[in-house]
């Protein structure tokens, strides 16, 4: 297992925490806050709080310690809200810093007119030929057009192990910042200087290009709006106590400051404080699977997809096929099959021999045995004969397709049971492939290779079907095999003999039918697919083409990936509406507080609305203020950490989710604002 | 609560959930121009006035087309009933001989947009203000057409979830002619044919003279009562021939036809339901609707009529028997006609408010505390509660719009409501209606709460806005809550206790009034228009269900939380705050 860099980071370390707490004052310019119109109204009210206070305090006007508590916990709601978008984009620009480190101005060697000049890698333009040598730093984004190379890529993926990078095919792009580590390149530089993978890469995680996704947009106005109708219900609330108290003939209109606190406090500044932070929150998650989305919005995207195409290779299957069983013909018996089977694969070092000589070993215990003094000749497999094998001690053992077996043992004057095609036939429809085994002129029996679903698959499938999506296995074999793994897989539909062509028409059917599509890609042929797709998730091993087309990149390109990436997706709109839901519903009890406070005295009886039992009408105010303040905080690793996420249907997804948020929302608050009125009674605070 | 209260409200209850499927039925093929057991007669009709009137039946308007359609229609008949109002001394069927100086300019004013905006409220008193020709063609036509429009709003909406990547959402002035001829027209011939059977007059007499058992004179309005009296309740317009509305005896005879009439304002509305689940090819999704209009119309016929059942203690404590026999009904009777008791009170009130109608058989003022809350809360939902003939249906779809953007997100997709998804510009405007309705009722309450003018102003005679109560404290701002709740909810019932007939409360309850039917249909028409471009996603299990029980539970909780969290203040301070003084021995 190589060794990872650390992507994940613990929630809050230090260095982050003392970032996030400068930048959280920084947002306090109004300008910057404006974006956010919940926490902006906040602090409007705290700064009128505090004018009002410095009047109070001029003239000692009593009760200006109630006031000042009141305005101190306003600004610190302001705060918090501010550090939990702040401490989200700390993480980001922390690892942006990590990935500054590595983009270092290195010289290039530019070829030019058969010359090598070295000019400084900041001067490159796209289009520009360079020479990358052993030991070398490639001086930015490119296609290899020219010679084979070892890289490090652990800048860009943490993954340590190199890769090979040569001219033409699917493994010939490379990225600025990389070290060539054996060998040499020449590379067409394909980006311009501070348009590179890189930097881009650091403008993502820095949250500089960071745009508020459509949903973002559309809550944003959804909580804009509550705003405005709460603070028409409470600007209402000063003639509505002028009525009352001229009715009552007694009691005093709420001071402007308590009116402040109760607008504060129904409005919805939970969600409208961590809204950002938790999409902030999403993409780094994403980023921690070494995944980079190019976009918010792509995130969001893959949290609605409702197909998911997948490679059968590498995804649904392990990349090579394995021995899964021996089949003899009559007369021969499985343990002599297998014998023979495992003694004519022991020089066969394919991951397909090697699971013959293991199978053979699991099964009838047949230890790999030492063939030199044997006199062994082994005949390697050859596309002429088709055939592998090993001749000892007068023997003559093959193995290999049905019919170049057939032909061998004819030839040896031997005879074809007719069970031999009966076999061939039965493994094929299955899905394997049959690999038949001769001893000269005998035939012996079949190996029934297979391609191995990968461990979990369909449980993940299965997942994912609870979920709603639709999964789509896409491979290159004949449709006899791929509808023999598919069924193996669970997958709901294949697309079998698959071209670039094949997959782009079926990504545009799903779509005329409504649906979202996500799809994994690496080829330059797949880039067409991937920019149809609504996620494409190009593989980092990939060409430059598909991951332009892309809208991720997978740093590991593991293309399993994708289904962890929709989860997030998934994972981001659920804490959004879940806090949403918490902060609405937690209205409710903080009414319960404020309006007996605001109205005892000119309505003692309203006191029977005072169900908490709160100690004085102060003490319910600020305990409603603090509440609302602390709630923030307290919800800011949710946020940054997302709910917990369990794949399941829709429906008991939002019934437990409405039980938690919706009704936890309801009455956690009681006896949170209880427990702090308590407090600030024994503290003496009121 | 007594067996036959509850019978009567569990009966009732019984009788619209039998009428929504057959009648949400026929709804659906009519706006879809099906053929229905009515054509073969009423379809010439339908197309002589397309001829006359140069509709093309087949052309399909844009939202900014139906919308620009509906607001002229909506001009024009407030220019000809405002008109009507204050030139009737010109026109016949005038046997009082009312003229212009009994309709002020601005009562007329009021008035106008009242009946065009299918509000009803009523400044005026019916009997003395306005000639028969004025009711007939001026309010009764305005019934029809403001119901009319109404379900016209509604349809669009629903087509808009219904129709794939369509730009258009229908034509304004058919759906306007379909809803008259074949459904209005029809079931109110009928209706005002069984109210006459049970005594609704229908007459152009002069007001009768007749002498008294104790010798005194006494004058009986006549007038074409029963045309009116089946498509106010039909329309959920609400607006009574006489002041008294329905609990006067010519409105509303006997116990039989109050049941009609309560059945007359439900229908339309429920039977929506139906049809929005039937047009969207979901019929699941029409009873969820119906469903939770129904868990927040039952508690609130039960509290009203438990509250009125139980009584006053403070008469208790007097003396006054408070608890139901075979000969008394007990509880709270006062403001309610013998003939209908208790129970039939309380559930027509819940109703008329519900239904955003505003008929009353009772006087809503006279109720408890909490019985006269019932009423203001249904109103402050934005009358969802089964609501107007089309603006029940129409508001419930807004709020199922915020709840599944609300809490939908919490299944891990962006939200998607009968495979539309709700996007920036769904929740904006109904965002926008909420805004508007609620700083309708709450800045015009707030306003007259404390507004003060000197006595003898034109603008407000009285003096200060509270010069026109009758009753103080806690119960009189419960009055102009109440007010400002109908104009802007369109409901048009009067808590009473109120002069609103001046210019101040005239020009401001018609303001609430065109707020609350413009701010929410336009907005909506709007919406309708970017669902329609919108593609129609197939359901799957990773979609939000929008037809079991805990949507049902969610959406009534988003009506809730979301449409009446903004009033809990106002509330507090007037009814909540007067049932705890009346329990120590107060009142106003």
């Amino acid at each position: 297992m190589p060794k990872k860099m650390a992507r994940s980071r613990p929630l809050f370390d230090r260095q982050i925490l003392g970032r996030a707490l400068t930048d959280a004052l920084r947002k306090l310019n109004p300008l910057s806050l404006f974006r956010n119109p919940v926490i902006f109204v906040v602090e409007i009210g705290a700064v009128l709080t505090t004018l009002l206070l410095a009047r109070d305090l001029a003239i000692s006007a009593p009760g200006a310690g109630f006031a000042l508590q009141i305005n101190l916990w306003l600004w610190f709601t302001v705060l918090f809200a501010n550090s939990a978008e702040a401490l989200a984009e700390a993480r980001g620009k922390a690892q942006a810093d990590s990935l500054r480190k590595t983009r270092t101005d290195s010289i290039a060697k530019r070829l030019a007119g058969g010359r090598v000049e070295r000019v400084p890698s900041s001067q490159l333009r796209a289009g520009d030929l360079v020479l990358v040598e052993a030991g070398d730093l490639i001086p930015g984004d490119g296609e290899v057009v020219d010679g084979i190379a070892t890289v490090d890529e652990s800048v860009i993926t943490g993954e340590s192990a190199p890769v090979i990078r040569e001219s033409g095919g699917d493994r010939s792009a490379v990225t600025g910042g990389t070290k060539v580590l054996s060998d040499w390149i020449r590379v067409r530089i394909v980006s311009n200087p501070g348009e590179t993978f890189l930097d881009r890469m650091i403008a993502l995680v820095e949250g500089a290009r960071r745009q508020k996704t459509p949903n973002e947009i559309a809550l944003n106005i959804l909580i804009a709006g509550l705003t405005a109708i709460f603070l028409l219900a409470v600007a209402t609330l000063a003639p509505f106590a002028e009525y009352s108290i001229a009715a009552a003939g007694a009691g005093s209109v709420p001071s402007t400051t308590v009116l402040v606190a109760l607008l504060v406090c129904l409005i919805p500044t939970t969600i409208g404080g961590l809204l950002s932070a938790i999409g902030i929150a999403g993409m780094d998650r994403v980023m921690q699977h070494n995944v980079l989305a190019m976009s918010g919005k792509a995130v969001e995207a893959a949290g609605d997809v409702n197909s998911l195409l997948l490679d059968k290779t590498g995804t649904i299957t392990m990349g090579d096929r394995q021995a899964v069983e021996f089949l003899p013909v009559a007369g021969v018996s499985e343990r002599d099959l297998a014998d023979a089977a495992q003694l004519s694969s022991l020089a066969d070092e394919t991951p397909e021999g090697r699971s013959v000589v293991v199978l053979a070993k699991q099964k009838y215990n047949l230890r790999g045995r030492e063939v030199g003094e044997h006199n062994a000749v082994f005949i390697p497999f050859s596309a002429y004969s088709r055939m592998s094998g090993v001749d000892l001690d007068g023997r003559r053992l093959r193995k290999g397709a049905s019919d170049a077996i057939g032909a061998f043992v004819r030839e040896r004057g031997g005879r074809i049971p007719q069970e031999f095609a009966e076999i061939s036939e039965r493994i094929s429809r299955g899905g394997g492939t049959p690999l038949a085994v001769a001893d000269g002129g005998k035939v012996l029996g079949f190996i029934h290779l297979k391609d191995i679903v990968k461990g979990g698959m369909p449980q993940r499938i299965g997942h994912l079907r609870k979920m709603g999506i639709r999964t789509v296995m896409i491979t290159g074999d004949n449709p006899l095999t791929a509808a023999a793994i598919a069924i193996e897989a669970g997958v709901d539909d294949f697309l079998a003999q698959a071209t670039p062509r094949d997959k782009l028409d079926y990504i545009r059917r799903e779509q005329a039918e409504g649906r979202l599509v996500a799809m994994t890609g690496d080829g330059t042929n797949d880039a067409p697919a991937l920019a149809q797709a609504d996620v494409g998730l190009a593989m980092n091993t990939g060409t430059m083409a598909a991951k332009e087309a892309g809208n991720m990149v997978d740093l590991d390109s593991n293309p399993t990936k994708l289904i962890e990436v929709v989860a997030i997706g998934k994972q981001l709109l659920i804490t959004r509406g879940a806090l949403t839901t918490f902060s609405i519903a937690n209205d409710v009890a903080k009414y319960f507080a404020i309006i007996p406070a605001m109205f005892m005295t000119a309505y003692p009886v309203l006191g029977k609305l005072n169900v908490m039992g709160l100690a004085t009408p102060q003490s319910a105010v600020l305990s409603a203020v603090i509440f609302n303040a602390l709630i923030i905080v307290a919800l800011v690793p949710l946020a940054l950490r997302g709910v917990r996420y369990r794949p399941s249907a829709a429906a008991p997804l939002l019934r437990r989710n409405l039980l938690v948020y919706g009704l936890g929302g309801l009455v956690v608050p009681f006896p949170g604002i209880w427990a702090i009125d308590r407090l600030l009674v024994l503290m003496g605070l009121v | 609560m007594t067996e036959t209260g509850f019978l009567q409200i569990a009966v009732y209850f019984l009788a619209i959930l039998l009428v929504t499927r057959p009648l949400g039925a026929f709804l659906a093929y009519v706006f879809a121009g099906r053929r229905t057991f009515l054509h073969p007669l009423l379809r010439p009709v339908e197309r002589l006035i397309y001829r006359l009137s140069g509709i093309r039946e087949d052309a399909e308007q844009r939202w900014t087309g139906y919308a620009g359609a509906l607001l002229a229609f909506s001009l024009f008949s407030f220019l000809v009933l405002y008109l009507l109002q204050r030139l009737q001394g010109w026109f016949p069927f005038n046997p009082q001989a009312f003229g212009a100086g009994n309709v002020t300019p601005d009562l007329a004013f009021n008035t106008a947009v009242s009946f065009m905006t299918n509000t009803d409220w009523q400044a005026y008193s019916g009997e003395a203000t306005l000639s028969y020709f004025v009711q007939m063609a001026g309010l009764t036509v305005q019934n029809f057409a403001s119901a009319a429009a109404g379900m016209a709003v509604a349809i669009a909406l629903i087509r808009g979830f219904a129709c794939e990547r369509a730009g258009a959402i229908g034509n304004f002035w058919v759906d306007l002619t379909r809803a008259t001829v074949y459904v209005l027209l029809p079931i109110s011939l009928v209706a005002a044919l069984f109210l006459c059977s049970q005594g609704v007059i229908q007459n152009w007499l002069p007001y009768a003279q007749v002498q008294t058992l104790e010798g005194g004179t006494q004058i009986i309005p006549q007038g074409p009562v029963a045309s009116q009296e089946a498509i106010k309740e039909l329309g959920t317009n609400g607006g009574g021939f006489f002041n008294a509305n329905s609990a006067h005896p010519y409105e509303n005879p006997t116990p039989l036809t109050n049941f009609v009439e309560m059945l007359l304002i439900f229908m339309i509305p429920a039977g929506l339901t139906y049809t929005f689940g039937k047009m969207v090819g979901d019929t699941r999704q029409g009873w969820a609707i119906f469903a939770a209009m129904s868990i927040l119309f039952l508690p609130g016929a039960f509290t009203a009529y438990i509250s009125e059942q139980s009584g006053n203690p403070i008469l208790a404590a007097s003396g006054v028997q408070q608890s139901p026999s075979n000969l008394h009904p007990g509880g709270n009777m006062e403001g309610k006609e013998v003939r209908f008791g208790i129970a039939a009170s309380a559930l027509f009130a819940t109703i008329t408010t519900g239904a955003s109608c505003g008929a009353v058989n009772s006087m809503h003022d006279s109720y408890t505390p909490i019985g006269g809350l019932v009423p203001i809360f249904n109103m402050l939902t934005n009358e969802v509660i089964f609501g107007g003939a089309g603006a029940g249906l129409y508001g419930m779809l807004l709020f199922a719009i915020l709840a599944v953007f609300i809490a939908g997100l919490m299944v891990g997709r962006t939200p998607e409501y009968i495979g539309k998804k709700i996007e920036g510009k769904e929740v904006k405007m109904a965002m926008l209606a909420l805004i508007a309705t609620a700083a309708s009722v709450l800045l015009f309450t707030g306003a007259s709460g404390v507004l003060d003018l000197a006595e003898g102003s034109y603008i407000n005679p009285p003096g200060p806005a509270t010069g026109n109560l009758n009753n103080q404290g806690p119960h009189g701002l419960s009055e102009i809550l109440y007010a400002y709740a109908s104009g802007t909810g369109n409901n048009g019932s009067a808590f009473a206790g109120l002069n609103a007939n001046t210019p101040w409360y005239n020009l401001t309850i018609g303001l609430a009034m065109l707020i609350g039917r413009f701010f929410i249909i336009v907005p909506l028409l709007a919406a309708a228009g970017s669902l329609a471009g919108k593609r129609r996603l197939p359901a799957s299990s990773g979609t939000l269900p929008t037809h079991g029980p805990l949507f049902v539970t969610l959406l009534a909780g988003t009506v809730v939380i979301v449409g009446a969290l903004a009033f809990f203040p106002a509330l507090s301070l007037g009814p909540i705050v007067e049932h705890f003084l009346m329990h120590e021995m107060r009142v106003f």
